[in-house]
C-alpha cells in the first residue's frame, strides 16, 4: 500500500513536471524503489514480488563483503563492503534468482509482475 | 625416511595421531617425521626414530583491511603472529598460508600483508580465499602468489619426501552451494596424484574446509568428495584448511582435517550466531579469545593434549 502511494505521488510530480517541461521525463521515472537488506548472511526479503521498472535497491549491512549476482548472469553488483549500496531495474517480468558470489549459500529471488493485471496474477 | 612401515610400532597409529601445536591467533606448527605429520610437540620421538622431522607453519585468514569492531586492527594481531613465529626455537622450513590474505583484496592490503609476513623470513606457499579475489579481473592475487600455479592457483610440490597440494576451492561458486574445486582441477589432481606410491605422505590445503563442517554457513566444499577419493589409497593424508576461523579437526580412515585459526578475528562456532559474521568481544577479551594454544605432550600418550592458553588474561 505503501508502494502505491509513493507511485502516486511520483506519478502526480511527474504528470505535474510534465505540463511545466514537455521535454524528458521518461517512464523509467515512474519506477518504485524497493530495498533488500543484507543482514546476518541474508537477503531480506529473500523472496520480493515487484511491478515490472521497480529498481530494487540492495544495501549490505554485514561486517563482510557480499555480491548480488545474477544465477542466470544478468546482473552482477561489484564487491558490496559495508554499508554499500547497488541497484537494478527489473523491465521484463519473470523471476529472478540471484546469489551472493562469495558465499554462495545466500540465495534470493525478484519475481517481477507485469504492471497491467498483477494483481490477477497465477 | 618417508616409509610408513613404522608406523604402527608400540601400538601407535600415527596416520591417527595428528594434533597440533596451535599459536591461537598465530599459525599452526606442524612437523613431519618418519612421514607423518605431526604437532612440534612430538619431535622428541621422531628424533627417536631416526627420521629428519620436516617442520612447517600454517597461518591463516589475515583479512588485512578488516577495521570493524570484531578488530580495528589486524595488521597488528598478524604482526605479532609474525612476531611468535620469530621466535620459535625451531625454525620451521616454510609457511604455508591458507586464504584470505586480504579483506577486500586492494592493492595496499597484499602490499600490507607482505610486508608483515615476509618479517618471518620464511618461503610462504599460498592459497587464495574469497576475500583475495575481489578485484574486477582477479588478477592481485595471481600476479603475487599464483605465477607457475595452474588455473586460479593450484599447484603442488615435494619437501622431506612429503607431497604438498595447495588447491582452490573459492571460485565459480554455484547459487546455494559450497566452495568448489571444478573439473578441471580435479583432473589435475588426479593426475598429479598419478603413479605416486601409495605410503607418499599427502598434505592438502586449501582455503575452505575440503569437509562439509556446516553447509547452512557454506562451510564445505560441493565437490571435495572427489577429491577425498583420489587421496583415498594414501596411507597419511592430512588436510589443513582455513575460513572458518577456529580449529577444527576430524579423523577419518587415513585422513587428518584440521582447520587454523584466523590472526585477524573469531568466528562463531558453526550454529551459535544468526550468521558466520565476525564474532565481536570485549577489547581486552580480543587476544584471549584468539588466545595462544600449547601442546603438552605426555610421555607413554598417544595423543597430545591441546591447552590453550590466552594471549592475554
Amino acid at each position: 500500500m505503501k508502494i502505491d502511494l509513493v507511485r502516486g505521488a511520483v506519478a502526480a510530480a511527474a504528470l505535474q513536471l510534465a505540463v511545466l517541461t514537455v521535454t524528458a521525463f521518461a517512464a523509467p521515472a515512474l519506477a518504485e524503489d524497493i530495498s533488500v537488506n543484507i543482514d546476518n548472511f541474508t537477503f531480506n526479503p529473500p523472496r520480493l514480488t515487484v511491478t515490472a521498472g521497480t529498481t530494487v535497491s540492495w544495501t549490505n549491512r554485514d561486517d563482510i563483503p557480499h555480491t548480488v549476482t545474477s544465477s542466470a548472469k544478468l546482473f552482477k553488483s561489484k564487491t558490496l563492503d559495508t554499508d554499500d549500496k547497488y541497484s537494478f531495474t527489473f523491465a521484463t517480468p519473470g523471476v529472478y534468482e540471484y546469489f551472493c558470489s562469495l558465499h554462495p549459500h545466500m540465495t534470493g529471488a525478484i519475481v517481477v509482475e507485469s504492471t497491467t493485471g498483477s494483481n490477477a496474477a497465477p | 625416511m618417508t616409509s610408513d612401515d613404522d608406523r604402527n610400532g608400540a601400538g601407535i597409529n600415527r596416520r591417527k595421531v595428528l594434533e597440533c601445536m596451535t599459536w591461537a591467533g598465530t599459525g599452526v606448527l606442524w612437523t613431519i617425521a618418519g612421514g607423518v605429520p605431526r604437532s612440534l610437540g612430538i619431535v622428541g620421538e621422531a628424533r627417536a626414530q631416526a627420521a629428519t622431522p620436516l617442520t612447517f607453519l600454517q597461518i591463516s585468514d589475515s583479512h588485512v583491511g578488516f577495521d570493524k569492531p570484531a578488530n580495528p586492527n589486524v595488521l597488528s594481531t598478524l604482526n605479532e603472529a609474525i612476531g611468535k613465529v620469530k621466535a620459535l626455537t625451531v625454525k620451521p622450513a616454510f609457511m604455508i598460508h591458507t586464504g584470505d590474505i586480504t579483506h577486500l583484496s586492494k592493492v595496499k592490503e597484499f602490499d600490507d600483508a607482505d610486508q608483515a609476513i615476509s618479517q618471518a623470513r620464511l618461503d610462504v606457499h599460498y592459497v587464495p580465499g574469497e576475500h583475495d579475489f575481489l578485484d574486477d579481473e582477479q588478477k592481485l592475487y595471481r600476479e603475487r602468489y599464483g605465477r607457475g600455479a595452474k588455473g586460479a592457483g593450484w599447484y603442488s610440490f615435494d619437501a622431506n619426501g612429503v607431497h604438498f597440494i595447495g588447491l582452490v576451492n573459492v571460485v565459480d561458486l554455484k547459487a546455494g552451494g559450497l566452495g568448489n574445486l571444478g573439473n578441471e582441477q580435479l583432473e589435475w589432481l588426479e593426475n598429479d596424484l598419478k603413479g605416486r606410491s601409495a605410503s607418499t605422505p599427502i598434505v592438502v590445503f586449501a582455503h575452505i574446509p575440503l569437509w562439509v563442517v556446516y553447509p547452512e554457513w557454506g562451510w564445505g566444499t560441493e565437490d571435495g568428495a572427489r577429491a577425498l577419493d583420489y587421496l583415498k589409497r594414501f596411507g597419511s593424508v592430512t588436510v589443513l584448511n582455513g575460513h572458518i576461523h577456529q580449529v577444527m579437526q576430524k579423523v577419518e580412515g587415513n585422513v587428518a582435517f584440521h582447520t587454523a585459526r584466523s590472526t585477524a578475528f573469531p568466528q562463531p562456532a558453526p550454529g551459535t550466531a544468526p550468521s558466520p559474521g565476525p564474532m565481536k568481544v570485549e577489547d581486552n577479551r580480543l587476544r584471549s579469545v584468539l588466545g595462544i594454544a600449547t601442546i603438552t605432550f605426555a610421555p607413554g600418550q598417544q595423543r597430545l593434549a591441546i591447552v590453550d592458553t590466552p594471549l592475554q588474561g
